[in-house]
């Protein structure tokens, strides 16, 4: 296998001079430089943004996400063997998360894996992972008679978020939005633009959608532009990286590089109900079998801040005794719950909900508590 | 931005208002800026020893911690407890949210902090960059 170094370049949606006309604070991420929040003026701000989206409705530019596709005869044997979960469940037009593993039972990424059509499918990346992923995708998937594209740059993709994000994108496709469910997708017109990508999908613990447009810029900045006007009546905000971090972190959606990596493992994540290790075979699923036989040694848990302080992402975590036995993966201020916490691994036996641990905040154990997760559910529709 | 002419400030981003041997310390409304909301403040206790340029504390947003740095040496003789549940009052006014007052051990060293106007053209280059 051979992964190509390329010099780092900062990278630009098709959106960056519309979030800078908006005057978004900007940030490297990944190489990608995105908005991080957008200012207080437009209804900005991290928390500002989060609480639009918890009760109202938010729209993200996340176009960095990659996507690639792949289509064939072999497509569902492909898809099978390279990823955690169970495709064959898909019916078309359905959606679900999964995650691509190495040998080792590892993460190379989180994914979601859409089923298109009969024989095409659509995994949706993370930015910082694109070209990793591409490339493993491609070369472990020679062995099938399937079609793998990079398509990637071919997309701007906008999330729209939050419990009135359906009635913001009715304003804008002919699509009746009822009829999709959490986790399908479909096709439609959206802002005059026909058959364009729509899911029912997100990474904000929310109800909301994902649309893929062209992503040539005036395309792109229309489509922006009318998603916003659209969310005038329904006090739509654009949100940024920041309250993207801070929804995910409240229903415990995992980061790549914070909860999963090229580490951790599937069950010391404890995203078992997403690993079907009853299917016949995947890259990574023998690893898994012998780890679950031999039983995790550190798993994820969630905790709350009990002291005053803000656990953050690799601060230690220690035991009542002062003793090292973990560490913190992500951690921030909770804008809906309004509580300090934290995502951390520890050993099992410090797991159990309740259990009083320390989170050493400047060379100072500071009191928190294992809470159940994740944080935040989105209430049950009535 | 508006920065009080009547306050000293540092490279830190850290204001001083002093009045005889005491002086008030706060962060500026350009610190508060680049931080985002704010949700966390720590400061020291009443009876602590501030040397100048040493961290004193820190502040928090959603997304970043920065230390605090004591514009001048002296004694923290009294902090604004207000702080501890309402930290964005520092988004809302910056020059306005005092953190801690201290007593001067030495005024002299206000000589080498910033002038309202110095510290406005430093700002100006930092954010250009």
């Amino acid at each position: 296998m051979s992964i190509v170094e390329t010099t780092p370049v900062v990278r630009k949606t098709a959106l960056n001079a519309a979030h800078r006309a908006l005057g978004a604070k900007m940030v490297d991420f990944n190489g990608w430089d995105m908005p991080v929040e957008y200012p207080a003026s437009i209804g900005g701000g991290i928390i500002a943004e989060h609480i639009a989206v918890r009760t109202g409705v938010g729209i993200f530019d996340v176009s960095h996400m990659g996507d690639i596709r792949l289509a064939g005869p072999d497509a569902l044997a492909a898809v099978q063997h390279i990823s955690m979960n169970d495709a064959s469940r898909l019916a078309i037009g359905q959606a679900q998360y999964s995650a691509l593993l190495y040998p080792q039972g590892t993460f190379v990424d989180d994914v979601i894996v859409h089923r298109l059509g009969d024989d095409e499918y659509l995994l949706v990346i993370n930015a910082g992972t694109r070209e990793k992923d591409f490339n493993w995708v491609r070369d472990n998937t020679r062995q099938f008679n399937c079609k793998v594209q990079n398509l990637s740059d071919d997309f701007t993709q906008i999330a729209i978020q939050g419990p009135k994000g359906v009635d913001l994108l009715s304003r804008l496709t002919d699509v009746d939005l009822r009829t999709v469910k959490f986790y399908w997708v479909t096709h439609g017109t959206v802002c005059g633009l026909n058959n364009i990508l729509i899911a029912r999908t997100g990474y904000t613990a929310e109800d909301g959608f994902e649309i893929y447009v062209p992503s040539d810029e005036t395309t792109s900045e229309r489509v922006w532009n009318e998603v916003l006007a659209a969310g005038k009546e329904f006090g739509a905000v654009p949100c940024g990286l920041g309250a993207r971090n801070t929804l995910r972190l409240e229903g415990k959606l995992p980061l790549y590089g914070h909860e999963i990596s090229d580490t951790i493992n599937v069950w010391e994540a404890g995203l078992d109900r997403f690993c079907k290790v009853e299917k016949p075979e995947f890259v990574g699923r023998e690893a898994l079998e012998q780890a679950r036989a031999t039983g995790t040694k550190r798993t994820l848990i969630g905790l709350e801040m009990v002291g005053r302080g803000i656990a953050r992402d690799s601060y230690r975590i220690l035991n009542t005794e002062g003793q090292e036995i973990g560490y913190v993966t992500s951690g921030s201020y909770a804008p809906f719950l309004k509580k300090n916490i934290a995502l951390a691994y520890v050993p099992p036996e410090f797991s159990a909900v309740g259990t009083e641990l320390q989170v050493e905040i400047r060379n100072q154990g500071v009191k928190a508590e294992v809470v159940p997760t994740p944080f935040y559910k989105k209430p049950k529709k009535s | 931005m508006a920065f009080p002419a009547d306050y000293k400030y540092t490279k830190e981003h850290e204001w001083l208002k002093a009045d005889g041997k005491t002086a008030t310390i706060g962060i500026t409304s350009y610190a508060q800026d680049s931080l985002g909301d704010i949700v966390f403040v720590d400061l020291p206790k009443v009876g602590a020893e501030l040397s100048a340029g040493k961290t004193f504390g820190s502040v928090e947003s959603v997304k970043a911690v920065s230390d605090l740095y004591a514009p001048a040496s002296g004694t923290v003789t009294e902090i604004n407890g207000e702080l501890a549940t309402a930290p964005e009052k520092i988004n809302k006014d910056a020059h306005g949210s005092w953190m801690i007052k201290i007593t001067l051990k030495n005024p002299s060293e206000l000589n080498s902090l910033l002038s309202a106007t110095d510290y406005e053209k430093f700002v100006a280059e930092e954010g250009g960059h």
